[in-house]
């Protein structure tokens, strides 16, 4: 009778246990990176590209989310961006960068002369353009998510972003759900 | 370590600059099988301590650095 008690604790404690494990495992931090980019910047773009890619090869899973003046960089060269637009989506339409090839650096730019001698330089030095990034990370399946909220303050239309295979419109709540579970998250 | 590394692909990474060495490498290790050995050679001057931190982290073994010159040679086996 005593055995039997003591069996029956035993099995009860290991039933916790198990619990226990199912949910350590369910939060545990994925192999994973969870990046933000927030600034449009040509450097900047090519350092979260970089940091991306790298990431792949190391065997992680990628996400990253474009907000703010990030969104931009996934914009097509020739997108429409006039048609349905009201004054201030005309006017980000046409002040902001249309694409990745349009970003330009944050220091030294010098009214595009900068921004143009380090594009000669990186092709000189083989270094991949900011478009050529973007495609290896296509590539390497990298998913990207675009921020709903600055894609309707800037006006801009789903149709004039980037043909991308893994590409989504999400909000704070995605990007904080993939964080959460992710190793490393950056801000760029 | 013998001179004689039987490798099953040799790579030649020289003129590629960071990321692209270690992304060119670990795309090539899918195809392999645990055991098999390739050889890299890069003239990025970071493969240095690049080669060694994706392998550590990608769980792969670099069995061997040798100098080329300017360019360095990795023997990297899947494990």
């Amino acid at each position: 009778m005593d055995m039997e008690k003591r069996i029956e604790a035993l099995e009860n404690q290991m039933s916790q246990l198990q619990d226990t494990l199912v949910k350590i495992e369910k939060n545990a931090d994925e192999q994973k990176l969870a990046m933000i980019v927030f600034s449009g910047d040509l450097d900047k773009a090519l350092a979260a590209f970089i940091i991306a890619t790298g990431a792949v090869a190391m065997g992680m899973e990628v996400v990253m989310f474009f907000t703010f003046w990030g969104t931009p960089l996934l914009r097509k060269k020739d997108g429409d961006t006039t048609g349905q637009k009201d004054m201030f989506g005309k006017m980000f339409g046409a002040m902001l960068p249309k694409g990745a090839s349009k970003a330009t650096l944050s220091k030294m730019n010098m009214g595009g002369a900068g921004t143009q001698m380090m594009k000669t330089l990186m092709k000189k030095k083989n270094v991949a353009s900011l478009d050529e990034m973007i495609q290896l990370a296509a590539e390497l399946e990298v998913k990207i998510y675009i921020c709903e909220m600055s894609m309707d303050l800037m006006g801009f239309s789903r149709s004039e972003m980037i043909d991308y295979p893994d590409l989504g419109y999400a909000g704070v709540a995605t990007f904080l759900s993939e964080a959460g579970t992710s190793r490393v998250q950056l801000f760029i | 370590m013998n001179d004689e590394i039987k490798t099953v692909k040799s790579f030649d990474l020289t003129g590629l600059s960071c990321p692209m060495p270690i992304v060119k490498v670990s795309k090539a290790m899918k195809e392999l099988n645990p055991g098999d050995i390739i050889d890299a050679l890069t003239s990025d001057p970071g493969a240095l301590t690049d080669f060694p931190a994706w392998a550590k982290t990608s769980g792969n073994d670099i069995v061997d650095t040798r100098p080329e010159g300017e360019n360095t040679r990795f023997f990297i086996k899947k494990s």
